[in-house]
């Protein structure tokens, strides 16, 4: 147990939301390449609306 | 352009995280003892060298776009921690990181503990060495394995890393004391937003989408991130203005 939340810590940290944005992101990404169109632009975006949430949050708080 | 943003990127990583391992191990040689403390460092890097040498090869193992694809992802999110954490401290959201202040709370807690010898050292100044040289090092190590495999060359990583260890270590011989001048808040800064940019780079090709003109828009996607954190800096910056105001 103390290892898997070592891992968590490590990798995702103290905003899980900020990771499953992350995960969102790129999961959006695949299926618009999918589709056929190349969305490199995807990803970009994505971070800047997890990132600055994520700020929001923390300042907020 | 590609190789030598990732040395450099390794060695900022590297040297961030050594800096902290280097203050872990002085606060254990100074109130504990050197020898303790040294062995506990020198079995840390025993086990992160097994940790590299028995991942790197394994992960060559995986296809690159899998690879680019769990690792981007990982990279971004690990990436986004830091990058978070430097602009909360750079706009005064979060304390900025002080190495004299660990120390000084390092060396206060090990002066107060109990002695116990096993195996012929000091126990507690072994395991506060081992385990922050170790915490520490996974980070370096997380990043040479991620950095160099979906790059295909974890040569390039390690010698970046291998750099920014020689760096620290000899720097910490020759002063004996925490390297509180070295401007490791700003040092974070730019990891934070070199791991950012990699991710996206990586985690975008793993998804199956193509860069506009393939590595030649690495700095592009590098310009993006900066402007991105310091967009987010002064945004805080004016935020906490109006609420202290």
């Amino acid at each position: 147990m103390r290892f898997l939340r070592f891992w968590w810590d490590f990798v995702v940290g103290d905003d899980w939301r900020a990771a499953a944005g992350v995960v969102i992101a790129l999961g959006a990404t695949a299926a618009i390449v999918a589709a056929g169109v190349n969305a490199w632009w995807l990803m970009p975006i994505g971070v800047a609306a997890v990132l600055f949430s994520s700020l929001r949050r923390a300042a907020a708080g | 352009m590609t190789a030598a943003f990732l040395v450099a990127s390794a060695f900022l990583a590297s040297a961030v995280e050594f800096v902290e391992a280097l203050t872990i191990v002085l606060a254990a040689g100074l109130t504990r003892g050197w020898r303790s403390s040294l062995t506990g460092l020198a079995a840390a890097t025993v086990v992160l060298a097994a940790i590299v040498a028995a991942l790197g090869p394994t992960l060559k193992l995986i296809p690159i776009d899998a690879l680019r694809l769990v690792v981007g992802a990982l990279l971004l999110a690990f990436g986004l921690q830091w990058l978070r954490k430097a602009i909360l401290r750079a706009s005064g959201y979060k304390a900025l990181h002080d190495e004299d202040e660990i120390f000084a709370r390092e060396a206060e807690e090990a002066r107060a503990a109990g002695s116990e010898v096993r195996a012929g050292l000091d126990w507690y100044g072994f395991t506060l060495a081992f385990k922050g040289v170790l915490l520490e090092g996974l980070e370096v190590a997380f990043i040479v394995i991620t950095f160099g495999s979906t790059q295909g060359s974890i040569g390039l990583a390690a010698i970046g890393a291998g750099a920014a260890l020689v760096l620290v270590a000899v720097v910490g011989v020759l002063v004996h004391a925490p390297l509180s001048r070295v401007p490791e808040n700003t040092m974070k800064f730019a990891v934070g937003v070199m791991l950012t940019t990699f991710g996206i780079f990586w985690s975008t090709e793993g998804a199956g989408a193509h860069w506009p003109g393939d590595d030649a828009s690495l700095p592009g996607v590098l310009g993006f991130v900066i402007l991105l954190s310091f967009g987010a800096v002064t945004l805080l910056r004016r935020r906490r203005a109006m609420v202290l105001a």
